[in-house]
Parts: C-alpha cells; structure tokens; sequence
C-alpha cells in the first residue's frame, strides 16, 4: 500500500489538471458520488458528527495493525472531500495516521473545506480520525 | 420612487469582487451593510467626541452624552413610544430578550407558563427555557400549519390563567412569516399575561409601532438595520421595567452603593450597567435617520416588489421548493432545489460571488417541523436589484447542474 504523503501526493497532481475552481468542484462532487456508503447498521447516533451546515458519519475498525474508515455524509460536496481523506488514512498504520497532515486539502485549492467556520463537521472529522487511530494505536 | 443606484453608491463594501464575481449580498436577514454616513458617525465619534457619558462634566463628555441619548429619543420616535425612559439599549437583541427573560425567572412561578411560537430563531426560545428552568415554569409552543403560519385557534386555546409571557418574532428569519403581533397580543391580554415581540427581522422591513400594538416588550438589532454591530433596543413599557429586577450590577446602574446596601438607579440606567456602546449607540441613530430619509413605505413597497420577482422566477427552476408560504411575507426567500443539500448550493453560489445563508439559520425547531436540514435563504435590503436576483436564479440553475 502507498504511504499517506504518496497518496496525498497522487491527489495533488490529480487536482493540478484543474485550473478553474469549477473543475476541481465538479471532481469533488464526482468523488462525493462514489465513495462507497457507511454500512447503514454504521450510520448511528454514535457515528454521528454534527456540523452546523451538514451531518458526517464515520465508522472505523481495526484489521491487524492498520484502520479502516467507512464514511458519509449528508452534503454531497462533505462527501467528497470525505472520500480524499478516506482514501488518504484508511488502511494506513495507525501511528502513521497519527502523524499525518491534512495540508494537500490547502494544496489543491479547498482549503475553505477545512475550515471550522465552514462548520461542515469535517475538521471534527478529521480530528476522530486521529482519535480512533490514537485509540487503536494504544492497544497495541 | 426609490434611485436604487443612488443608494448603492452609499455602500462601500457592496462595491466588490468575490471569486472574480462583482458581489451579490441577499444575506440581509443575517446582518446588513453600513451605508457611508454610519460608517462616517463611527469615526466621527472616536476622532472628536470620544467620552465616557453620563459621569463628566467637561466638554467631550457631555457632548458624547447628549449624542447618545439624542439616538434615545430616535429609537423612542422610531417605535412610538410614549417616554425615552422606556428605551434600553443593549448589545443586540439577543441581550434584550436575555434582559426580560432574566428578569422574569424572579416573576414566574411553577404553575406558570410561557409561550413561544414555533418559528422562533433560538435566541427567543433558549433564554426563556433558562428562566423556566430555574423557575420551575412550562414552556408551551404555538405551533404553525404547512405554510409556516402561526396556528391563532391552537394560540388561543394554548392561553390560560397560567400563560405569564408569550413570546413572538414580528418576522420569522428563517421562512419571512410576518406574524399578526397585534392579534397575539390583545389575546394575551386578555389572560393577563406580557407580549415580547422579536423584532430582529421587522426592524429593516416594517413600522414599529409600540403603541398601536400594545407591546409590553419589542426589540432590534441595529446591525440589521444598516447600523452597527454590537448595538440593539429594547422598548419596555414602563410598569414592566419597573416590576423587572436589574440585569447586571455595575457602575452607570446604581443610585447609591454602600458595601451594606445599594440602591439602583432609575430607568433606563438601572438596565445599563457599565460603559456602553457608544459609538454604536450614536451611530443607531445615524443608521435610524438615513432609514427615515428614505422612508420606510418606499422600502416596503421595493423589497416586496423584489421577493415578487424572485419568487417568480425561482419558481421556474424544475424542482423549486419554497420553505415557508405564508400569506403576509417579507422580503425573506427560504427554498430548496430537489434533493440538492442546502450546503452545497450555499458553496457553489459562493463561488459565484452570491451570498446566501445555508443551514438551519439559528431556527432547528422549524426545520425538525419541515423534516429537512436546512434551506438556502435569500434575504433582501434595500440596495439589492432585479438584476442581482437574476444572478442568483443563473447561480441556483448552475449549481443545479453541477450537482445533478
């Protein structure tokens, strides 16, 4: 499996195609269409992240030393930087999740994304993603 | 007639760019912009007038003092209230419904009820479920019908002996309800029980008339009446002010102070603890005027004629879906476009340099009534044109498409 900083890597030069914003929107919204659904027995109370603007579902498990992450969301655009940071943390080590930055969102142009003003749930996300990996990484 | 350019000159900010887009502003229901003479009153106070008031006896401070209470009596005239006494200010009007809703956490018993109605934004439930809470009061919801209009028979029959406050907007911020305030307040009257009415989205849209209606409470914001920020206005009628206790202690409030007892100072001081905004309290005033100038009537007449238009042509778009159809409406457009998430229109017409507001907007209990989200709100002010509706219809059409 590729590391995080190679996969982040890849979405960079993924995203350079675009030199308009409308470009880089429409692949967002492409890849908020396909990332796989939360198992629906996922989709709980628990797993529920409450942005002020749209709701994130994520659901993590442990396979012998790496994270999965299923994930959703309620707004289309959410779901598709759900999918770039899926795609980045899961099946990665979880140490190295830990670890890692999220600048390659800043890199391709949707910094606004991450922004806690933008109260879309996804800097909470972000945040539970490094929650679970710490917690995996503790029982170890 | 309104020069609806003229006026947009008046405004500096409207007068940019946002992502390469000239600036399309329908975020008025959230706040509005300043026109140049507000923005000049602020700086003009600081740079000849700055002052602490009511407590000098030289020149500036007394200066600083008379203007502000000089903006008093504008806010007085501008609500027809019988006495300038009976006008507080406060930092917004969040504050002012804090104020009452404080004050009557002492008046209310277990037994007793307050009422809200089921559009209000959550600065005019949240302070009353505090002052039931620690009161041991009910809260009781008047709710609304599929329009988003007050239900007046479930009203009625929701008031008793019990009912001690009801609390309304004059104009609910999420849907643009215009709610027949008068109506609910001669019923509540009846009962024996005081009207607060919100005004937070009348203030730009609507004559304030205190009298006529025969509230015991109104209150604005004067950052959504084109003056600034971190200024509001309560109104209390006189025998109430005088039953509420103190909001805070401080200087300004007090007429004597002992460390074994203090005495408070009469109205309106005794709600105003400390130094208060004063540069903005001034600059309500400027704001209040320019409104006047140009004349409440001609307002209401343009920014009807404009949420005519955009409910017109909105309606066009395939999957249009207002939120809130009340009958009596102001200048407030809440809709959804078919299963499109309010927040991903919002990003999208961002990119296109229109602001619009997106989410619950502060309201979640009407949009738990509507089982949605969210809606997308375009909220209208006087310096908005058709052809910034225009672009907000191409804006929803373009988003339309990149999101289906």
């Amino acid at each position: 499996m590729a590391s995080i900083k190679d996969i982040q890597q890849d979405i960079i030069d993924e995203f350079d195609m675009f030199d308009e914003w409308m470009g880089k929107y429409e692949h967002i919204i492409d890849l908020g269409k396909s990332l796989p659904l939360i198992e629906e027995a996922h989709k709980t109370e628990d797993n529920l992240i409450k942005g002020c603007q749209s709701r994130v579902w994520l659901h993590a498990n442990k396979q012998e030393d790496k994270v999965v992450y299923t994930a959703d969301s309620d707004a289309i655009m959410t779901k598709g930087i759900i999918a770039l940071l899926v795609r980045t943390f899961s099946g990665q080590k979880a140490q190295d999740i830990v670890e890692a930055d999220t600048n390659f969102i800043n890199q391709i142009g949707l910094k606004e994304q991450l922004s806690p003003t933008r109260a879309n749930g996804l800097v909470s996300m972000v945040k539970q993603m490094k929650l679970y990996a710490l917690a995996f990484q503790s029982q170890n | 007639m309104l020069n609806v350019s003229k006026i947009r000159q008046q405004f500096p900010i409207l007068h940019q760019e946002v992502n390469g887009y000239p600036l399309v502003y329908l975020d008025n229901g959230a706040t509005t912009h300043k026109p140049k003479v507000v923005i000049d009153a602020i700086q003009q106070y600081y740079e000849k007038q700055n002052s602490n008031i009511h407590r000098g006896v030289h020149y500036l401070s007394q200066l600083a003092t008379d203007e502000y209470e000089a903006s008093r009596e504008t806010v007085r005239k501008h609500f027809n209230a019988d006495h300038v006494h009976e006008i507080i200010f406060t930092k917004g009007n969040t504050e002012a419904i804090n104020l009452v809703a404080n004050g009557f956490r002492t008046l209310l018993t277990s037994t007793d009820e307050v009422l809200v109605s089921a559009i209000e934004h959550h600065s005019n439930i949240v302070p009353w479920q505090m002052a039931c809470e620690s009161s041991g009061a009910s809260l009781k919801v008047i709710p609304m019908n599929d329009k988003g209009e007050l239900d007046m028979k479930a009203y009625e029959s929701l008031l008793s002996n019990n009912t001690k406050v009801v609390a309304v907007n004059h104009i609910s911020n999420a849907l643009g309800t215009i709610n027949p305030v008068k109506e609910i307040i001669q019923l509540a009257h009846q009962v024996g029980a005081a009207v607060l009415v919100d005004g937070a989205q009348s203030g730009p849209h609507s004559h304030i008339d205190v009298k006529d209606l025969d509230a015991d409470f109104y209150c604005i914001s004067g950052h959504k009446i084109y003056g600034p920020t971190g200024i509001g206005a309560l109104y209390g009628k006189e025998e109430w002010l005088n039953k509420l206790p103190p909001y805070q202690g401080g200087g300004e409030m007090i007429a004597t102070v002992s460390f074994k007892e203090t005495t408070y100072a009469t109205l309106p001081h005794k709600f105003e603890a400390g130094t208060p905004n004063i540069a903005g309290g001034i600059a309500l005033k400027t704001a209040i005027d320019w409104l006047n100038d140009i004349g409440l009537d001609n307002v209401i007449a343009y920014e009807n004629e404009l949420l005519e238009y955009a409910t017109q042509e909105l309606a066009k778009i395939e999957g249009m879906r207002f939120i809130g159809e009340a009958s009596n409406k102001a200048a407030v457009i809440s809709f959804l476009v078919g299963d499109i998430h309010p927040y991903d229109m919002g990003m999208i017409l961002d990119k296109l340099g229109i602001a619009v507001r997106t989410g619950h907007h502060c309201a979640q209990p009407v949009m738990d009534e509507f089982c949605i989200p969210g809606t997308i709100r375009a909220s209208f002010a006087v310096y908005n044109t058709k052809e910034e509706v225009d672009r907000l219809v191409e804006g929803v059409k373009k988003a339309q498409q990149m999101l289906s």
